[in-house]
């Protein structure tokens, strides 16, 4: 009445179109981890600053990792031949030490695209690409990149060449693949910090290809 | 295909992916964060095969219909008492306080 009485003035506007910073709990399952946690730290079996400590942990574990390993691979043959043998014991001169689960490094080339999955579950190479993406997890990519790759792949807007062979890896509790996506042409005089900023999170799962030097997906 | 596991879909007919990204939840961040310190070392409670197995045994119709995470609090639950950690009296009755504390009246 006094000021601004439009729909926007005062204080009478509705917030309903933010979501809150932080979501209250409203699901069964959302109290069960409050139960658990708050159980699990009372009696000593986790503390609440360990919990936090893996969180940022988590965090900091990105596809980046990968991209800097895929670099090296492309611009290195040596170190190429040694990750795609051994990639455990390679991965070891980034920093990541993986114990229980086996590494396997795939390469992909114009004649043979691989593509990584994990039907069963959702097993991811976690210590080199962070959390999976939703879609990984999701029922839609277990069920179908294994019958159908290429209209899978092409949802994803990567077309590649029928004359190119598609190999799905199922990943398992045990095993976990990085692929090495194909190096892109007219990369020749790029350097490493700058080919690490073409290799995509997809393109090392397999969805996708290396970005092109100019930024779109060849 | 007869006898197939609740998560065995490979190869089955699916609909168009959905390609959005993820910001996760502080819960959800939680839960991930717990399941990794329980199995990773020095605790090292289970596997992660075991994960795998106790979420694979979860009413067919909870599989279907929970969320990703929901799965992982259920399995670890599922998981910690049957490694004894804890009871499922005390779950239960741990759940009953946080519920009356949180939730609006």
């Amino acid at each position: 009445m006094t000021e601004n009485s439009g729909p926007h003035g005062g204080h009478d506007h509705s917030h309903n179109d933010f979501q809150p910073d932080i979501k209250e709990p409203t699901e069964n399952w959302e109290f069960l981890e409050i139960a658990l946690r708050e159980l699990l730290v009372d009696k000593g079996v986790l503390s609440a600053r360990e919990i936090q400590d893996e969180i940022e942990a988590w965090e900091k574990k990105s596809p980046e990792k990968g991209a800097e390993i895929v670099a090296k691979a492309w611009v290195d043959e040596e170190f190429k031949v040694r990750l795609l043998e051994d990639a455990n014991q390679t991965i070891r001169e980034f920093g990541i030490e993986v114990e229980v689960l086996k590494m396997v490094a795939l390469e992909n080339t114009p004649e043979l695209h691989h593509v990584v999955v994990c039907t069963l579950c959702s097993c991811y190479p976690r210590p080199i690409l962070g959390v999976p993406p939703l879609w990984y997890k999701s029922k839609q990519y277990r069920s179908r990149v294994i019958r159908e790759p290429r209209a899978v792949l092409q949802e994803f807007g990567t077309k590649l060449s029928d004359d190119t062979e598609i190999r799905v890896v199922d990943s398992t509790a045990d095993c976990r693949y990085l692929v090495i996506p194909t190096r892109p042409v007219g990369t020749e005089k790029m350097t490493e910090t700058e080919l690490a900023k073409l290799i995509t999170r997809d393109s090392m799962i397999g969805t996708a290809q290396a970005r092109d030097p100019i930024g779109k997906r060849s | 295909m007869k006898n197939r596991l609740i998560s065995d879909i490979g190869g089955l007919p699916e609909g168009p992916l959905d390609l959005s990204e993820h910001e996760p939840t502080m819960t959800e961040r939680r839960i991930d964060a717990m399941m990794m310190l329980l199995r990773a070392k020095p605790r090292s409670f289970w596997a992660s095969d075991e994960n795998r197995r106790t979420i694979e045994s979860l009413e067919p119709e909870t599989y279907k219909k929970a969320e990703y995470y929901e799965k992982w609090v259920l399995a670890m639950k599922e998981l910690l008492i049957e490694k004894a950690i804890l009871t499922e009296a005390e779950i239960e009755s741990k759940l009953k306080e946080v519920r009356s504390r949180m939730e609006p009246s």
